[in-house]
């Protein structure tokens, strides 16, 4: 058979495969991921964490005699101490894979993020490891919040509306 | 040796005189739990960090072998190993320990058969008379480097593997009784463009697929030659890939049994958290070394084609958009008789 005609045959190639064609394989043997599935688990899981911060303040208001903006920051510290503890009992991850969403949004995925890396990063030292890592995952968090901030006041500027400033 | 595009037909036959391996609790909740050498009942393999961990897997698995093909350190000429670790820190710390002149390679997962074909090589050309090939890997080392903090709550897709805390070492030698290495194929880089890193089955698929369409394109042999074929680390989602592409360029992978390492190390029914199934350059290390040699040596299996397949990205090349490059290289042991 001619070079030419051989070239010009149906033979299937590695080298000749492009991208495009191997994602079409490869796209039928993965496994479908359930996003209904997952925001379902998402809101409950989410929803049952805001659920018992919710508790929390009305325990503080009514034990303590707080007000609501007052419970605010104890029920923050409280949820964020209950997240630190389950991440150091290595439990944080495994509910995470199954809530996704719903325990990454919270404040404990936050606190989680911060305790992970401080955990993880304790065997480089305190400077070097803890002190340098800690925000690895949680310093986009920041950043991005503080950008947001910004346009957010931006616009209201804009706007002529005047934001109000809780002390 | 004959070299044969780019495989090595090992001519003198050197032997695999024996196999040692030593895995993590979750290996040994597997199914081939009766095929290690010891597993450890905590992740942290009684040490204070996970890279000393690995370490100390590679330590054992490394001198254990030395020990079972009933050897002495300085009767070994050569040891050559790797891990996924930068720099392979975790052999090159092994290597410090056995003190023996040291080859490190990186091939990520496919380390345990790059490592296997060298020394094989230097056995059958003269070079050495005697090598300790070997490779460790632990999940919270990877999770560590590759990914997030080991306690991070990250969702996993179902794609995505879970990296075998385990190591595998052997000794390559002359004469024994153990099974022959009878050829080694070294692969390509191959990348098809797959970028998600949870999604290392898709990207290594093609490469093992290429290899093996290799080893039997220069050999000449059919895919019904072997007993069993194994791919290093494809899990559920890459194996049959593989089969799709070998399938397609005409390889009669249905002669044969055709099966992967990470399938075999896990239940994946049963050990749900491994998600698609095992990785790791401990993967096809602890299967071959504990599982095939076992098989090989009861004569259950008399060929076997390990194809151990290795993704060489690095945490950079992906942040950076990159593609996951990969390679598959494959070994063939035969036991005689």
């Amino acid at each position: 058979m001619p070079a030419s005609t051989k070239n010009k045959g149906a033979k299937f190639s590695l080298d000749t495969l492009t991208h495009q064609e191997y994602k079409n394989i490869a796209q039928k043997h993965e496994p479908t991921r359930s996003i209904f599935k997952n925001c379902v688990l998402a809101f409950l899981i989410g929803g049952g964490i805001c659920f018992i911060g919710q508790a929390i303040q009305l325990g503080f208001m009514t034990w303590f005699d707080m007000s609501v903006k007052e419970a605010g920051s104890p029920t923050v510290a409280v949820l964020i101490i209950i997240s630190v503890i389950l991440t150091c009992l290595g439990v944080y991850d495994k509910i995470a894979q199954v809530a996704g969403a719903g325990t990454a949004v919270p404040v404990t995925g936050f606190a989680n993020s911060m305790c992970s890396a401080a955990l993880e990063h304790k065997a480089e030292g305190y400077v070097l490891g803890v002190g340098a890592n800690m925000f690895k995952l949680a310093g986009s968090v920041i950043v991005f919040g503080t950008v947001a901030a910004f346009f957010v006041g931006l616009v209201y500027a804009i706007l002529g509306l005047e934001g109000v400033h809780h002390p | 040796m004959r070299l044969k595009g780019q495989t090595w037909e090992f001519t003198s036959r050197p032997t695999l005189l024996a196999g040692a391996t030593v895995v993590g609790p979750e290996e040994g909740l597997g199914p081939l739990f009766g095929d290690f050498d010891y597993i450890y009942d905590n992740i942290e393999i009684n040490e204070k960090t996970w890279e000393k961990a690995e370490r100390k897997l590679l330590e054992q698995a490394s001198q254990l072998a030395v020990v079972k093909a009933e050897l002495t350190k300085e009767q070994i000429q050569f040891f050559v190993g790797g891990d996924l670790m930068n720099q392979i820190i975790s052999s090159t710390f092994a290597a410090r320990k056995l003190g023996v002149p040291y080859l490190g390679v990186f091939g990520a997962c496919s380390t345990s058969m790059e490592s296997l074909a060298l020394a094989a090589l230097l056995v059958d050309t003269g070079a050495a008379e005697c090598v300790l090939a070997g490779t460790a890997s632990h999940n919270c080392t990877a999770e560590k480097q590759f990914r997030y903090p080991t306690e991070y709550g990250s969702q996993k897709p179902p794609t995505a593997q879970y990296t075998v805390t385990g190591s595998g070492c052997g000794v390559v030698g002359k004469g024994g009784s153990g099974p022959a290495i009878a050829r080694a194929t070294i692969g390509r880089v191959m990348d098809l463009g797959i970028k998600d890193p949870f999604n290392m089955g898709a990207a290594m698929a093609p490469a093992a697929a290429d290899t093996i369409e290799a080893h039997f394109r220069d050999t000449g042999l059919t895919p019904g030659y072997y007993d069993l074929v194994v791919t290093g680390d494809l899990a559920s989602v890459g194996l049959p890939i593989a089969r799709e592409l070998l399938q397609k360029a005409e390889v009669a992978m249905n002669e044969t049994e055709f099966n992967d390492c990470g399938l075999l190390v896990f239940d994946i029914q049963k050990q749900t958290y491994v998600k698609a199934g095992g990785s790791g350059c401990g993967c096809s290390a602890v299967v071959t070394y504990g599982h095939l040699l076992k098989r090989l040596i009861n004569k259950e299996l008399k060929k076997v084609l390990v194809v151990a397949t290795g993704a060489l990205l690095s945490p950079l090349s992906y942040q950076q958009g990159e593609s996951i490059p990969c390679i598959a290289h494959a070994v063939a042991l035969e036991m005689e008789g």
